[in-house]
């Protein structure tokens, strides 16, 4: 072993010391590589495991309201002391109240439904954005951001005064003689429908519009030449080309509103079971933080580990491709 | 004047006046908002043609090709297809295929996803699809790269993809817009003999743009020379080169020499035309140019004889002195100043190893030439 090791330190050393200007380039490109991760690091694996910390302790009437705390002054013994303390009682809690269990699918449900039609509506947008003027693209894209300029809370409370009974889609409709009782919309699964759509459009419409604006338009154009009628050769050559975006903008619009707290709570009144809502209760009603904390954790769980699944798909499906 | 018709095979409909042209393009033009890119054009084709548009870049070729397949309408004008009119018809009920300028392959699909995408679009059975498809992956030379995405490919190979997907569904009339601009001079080559034979084999009628005039001359039946969106000759090879119409055309095919002047005597076939420092230049065929018209000798280099002694019995000589020279291998070509300050190329083709008289730099020198050995253009 020794040996060995001598032998190979002159070398080494040698490939070590080559100029400082490379020493220095390689350094800044690893530290390229490394801001992302520690961004991820700092910002969502330390939040994380301290909720799963939290996950896996039990209520105190104390503040912070959980036992056990790690307490320093303890020493090495105290913490292996609160280590012993954790248990994974919160979760199988979960699994004994249904309640869970209902609005996780609830959830996911519901923000698939949204999902889709965000997609659908939000297809014909970004083509349409996608094949106009180049000189109007850079307004219309700004129309798309516009609506985050003024506050998401007073927009979503701004679809109440639209969606309620006496509302302004009522009163329209009841005017144009469509209907003559006003429409029960507010309070709905449809009223939250409405809100994830509209709220989560332009995440769908972005990422979409930058696929479909790469595309050369001349492939459509070879399509038909080759006898391709245009709706065929939308669906052989346009959705292919748009699948990166139609997945990142689904990705975008699903995993937030699977979690979406606000607009159940503000349009779909008190019926509507939605995780965001469960948690919502369970750390500010029932000031109980291992329980929500389990709660959190199960979702990210369910929400990350299908779409590692998926990216592990896509990247085989690309090597294949070579 | 002797006959210059096509040389590579006896078809020649476009003298025959009953044969009836397959592609018709009748006073086409074309706007992009107030741009003209094609003004007034108007063409035929005959059915298995091999024809060729030739021009600057810029010139409305690739507006031509897009017309007659259907992806623009002409602004004005008609375009007919084996006697009908193409207005109105979508390009995926058109007899025709286009291999793009872009190339325009699915980056989605593999090479043979590609060349399959036509055949699996008109229903052809599986089997009959993967045989034609390995046809065409064959004359392309492509066989090793058939599961690839082009953009493993290299500019050349994507050509060929483009080429044999265009190619693959034998459509009637094939449109190739630079077909081989991409391709390095020997692939080219054999390339041009292929699509020739490819073409005489299945009965094709080709249209084929490209900026390469030697491609034009190898490859077609007849070549049609355009400008500014408008047709400016339209023949054989060889008539393209030994009869233009015009100094454009002359200028445009290959090395020309264009000597001013104005006619000063004309008889029924001869003239003689004098340049501006006196001298006569003696000419046969003088075409349409009426004495005192202000016109130019266009003559070829390699009709041209240069020679260290002024030669006896030529109709044309003139004196000067060498002023620049390239020897190329095959041939030298000569830079001749005249007397009136004019430089003439001339070039000689090395048929011998060691020459008896060679002539250099500043040398004096004659060249000489035959009164048939140029045209005399008044446009
Ligand atoms: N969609 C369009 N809008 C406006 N102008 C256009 C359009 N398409 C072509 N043109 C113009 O028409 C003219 C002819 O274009 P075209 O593509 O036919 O040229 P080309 O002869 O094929 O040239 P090249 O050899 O460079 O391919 C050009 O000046 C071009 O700028
Ligand atoms: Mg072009």
């Amino acid at each position: 072993m020794a040996e060995t090791t001598l032998a190979t330190t002159p070398s080494a050393s040698q490939e070590a010391v080559p100029q400082q200007g490379t020493w220095l380039a390689a350094l800044t490109g690893r530290l390229v590589i490394i801001i992302p991760y520690a961004w991820l690091l700092i910002l969502f694996l330390v939040p994380f495991l301290i909720v799963f910390k939290i996950s896996l302790s039990q209520t105190a009437i104390a503040m912070p309201p959980y036992s056990p705390t790690f307490d320093l002054a303890g020493g090495i013994s105290g913490l292996w002391e609160s280590f012993r303390e954790f248990s994974f009682d919160n979760y199988l809690w979960l699994t004994e109240d249904p309640l869970y269990f209902n609005a996780y699918v609830s959830s996911v449900v519901i923000a698939a439904i949204s999902t889709f039609f965000a997609l659908l509506i939000g297809f014909p947008i970004a083509y349409g954005m996608a094949r106009a003027p180049a000189t109007v693209r850079p307004l219309l894209l700004m129309l798309v951001i516009l609506p985050f300029w003024t506050s998401f809370l007073i927009r979503v409370y701004a679809w109440i005064g639209i969606l309620k009974p006496e509302g302004l889609l009522n009163q329209f409709l009841i005017w144009t003689g469509l209907i003559d009782q006003p429409l029960i919309i507010l309070n709905t699964h449809s009223a939250i429908f409405i809100g994830i759509v509209y709220s989560y459009l332009p995440f769908m419409v972005l990422p979409l519009y930058s696929a479909l604006e790469k595309m050369d338009y001349s492939l459509i154009e070879a399509a038909q030449d080759l006898g391709c009628p245009p709706i065929s050769a939308f669906w052989k050559i346009t959705f292919p080309l748009a699948m990166p975006g139609i997945v990142a903008g689904c990705l975008l619009v699903f995993i937030p509103a699977t979690g979406e707290f606000v607009i159940p709570d503000l349009l779909g009144g008190s019926q509507t079971l939605m995780i965001g809502k469960t948690l919502w209760n369970e750390f500010f009603s029932n000031r109980d933080w291992p329980v929500s904390s389990a709660v959190a954790v199960i979702l990210l769980l369910m929400l990350v580990v299908p779409m590692m699944f998926f990216q592990q798909a896509q990247a085989k499906a690309q090597e294949q491709g070579r | 004047m002797k006959s210059l018709g096509s040389i590579r095979r006896s078809f020649s409909p476009w003298t025959d006046p009953a044969a009836k042209p397959y592609i018709v393009f009748e006073n086409v033009t074309k706007k992009f908002g107030d741009f003209t890119a094609v003004n007034n054009l108007s063409l035929t084709i005959y059915e298995r043609e091999f024809f060729a548009l030739l021009g600057a870049s810029g010139c409305g070729k690739s507006t031509l090709l897009r017309m007659l397949a259907g992806f623009d309408e002409p602004t004005s004008g008609r375009i007919l297809l084996d006697g009908q009119d193409m207005r109105g018809i979508p390009p995926y009920r058109r007899p025709v295929n286009m291999m793009f300028q872009s190339y325009a392959l699915f980056p989605h699909m593999s090479v043979e996803q590609n060349i399959a995408f036509g055949l699996k679009q008109e229903g052809m059975p599986k089997a009959d699809i993967d045989k034609r498809v390995a046809d065409m992956l064959k004359l392309v030379k492509l066989e090793q790269f058939a599961k690839r995405k082009p953009h493993q490919l290299s500019g050349g190979q994507r050509q060929r993809v483009a080429l044999a997907r265009s190619v693959a569904k034998r459509p009637k009339v094939l449109l190739l817009d630079e077909p081989l601009g991409a391709l390095d001079k020997k692939l080219r080559e054999e390339t041009q003999f292929e699509l020739m034979d490819l073409q005489q084999n299945l009965g094709l009628t080709f249209v084929v743009v490209t900026h390469d005039q030697e491609e034009a001359m190898t490859m077609a039946d007849r070549i049609a020379i355009l400008d500014k969106g408008q047709v400016m000759q339209v023949a054989t090879p060889a008539e393209v080169y030994e009869a233009p119409v015009s100094r454009f055309v002359a200028g445009f095919v290959g090395n020309v020499n264009m000597l001013e002047g104005t006619v000063a005597e004309r008889s029924e076939k001869t003239a003689t035309i004098k340049g501006a420092s006196g001298a006569e230049i003696r000419v046969e065929n003088a075409g349409d140019a009426t004495a005192g018209s202000t016109v130019a000798f266009a003559i070829r280099p390699e009709k041209i004889k240069v020679s260290s002694k002024k030669p006896d019995g030529a109709a044309n000589v003139m004196e000067g002195e060498i002023y620049d020279l390239a020897y190329l291998g095959d041939m030298t070509v000569y830079h001749v100043r005249l007397a009136d300050g004019q430089v003439v190329k001339a070039s000689a083709l090395n048929s011998s190893r060691i020459t008896e008289d060679p002539l250099s730099w500043n040398d004096k020198a004659w060249i000489s030439f035959a009164p048939d050995a140029g045209v005399v253009l008044t446009r």
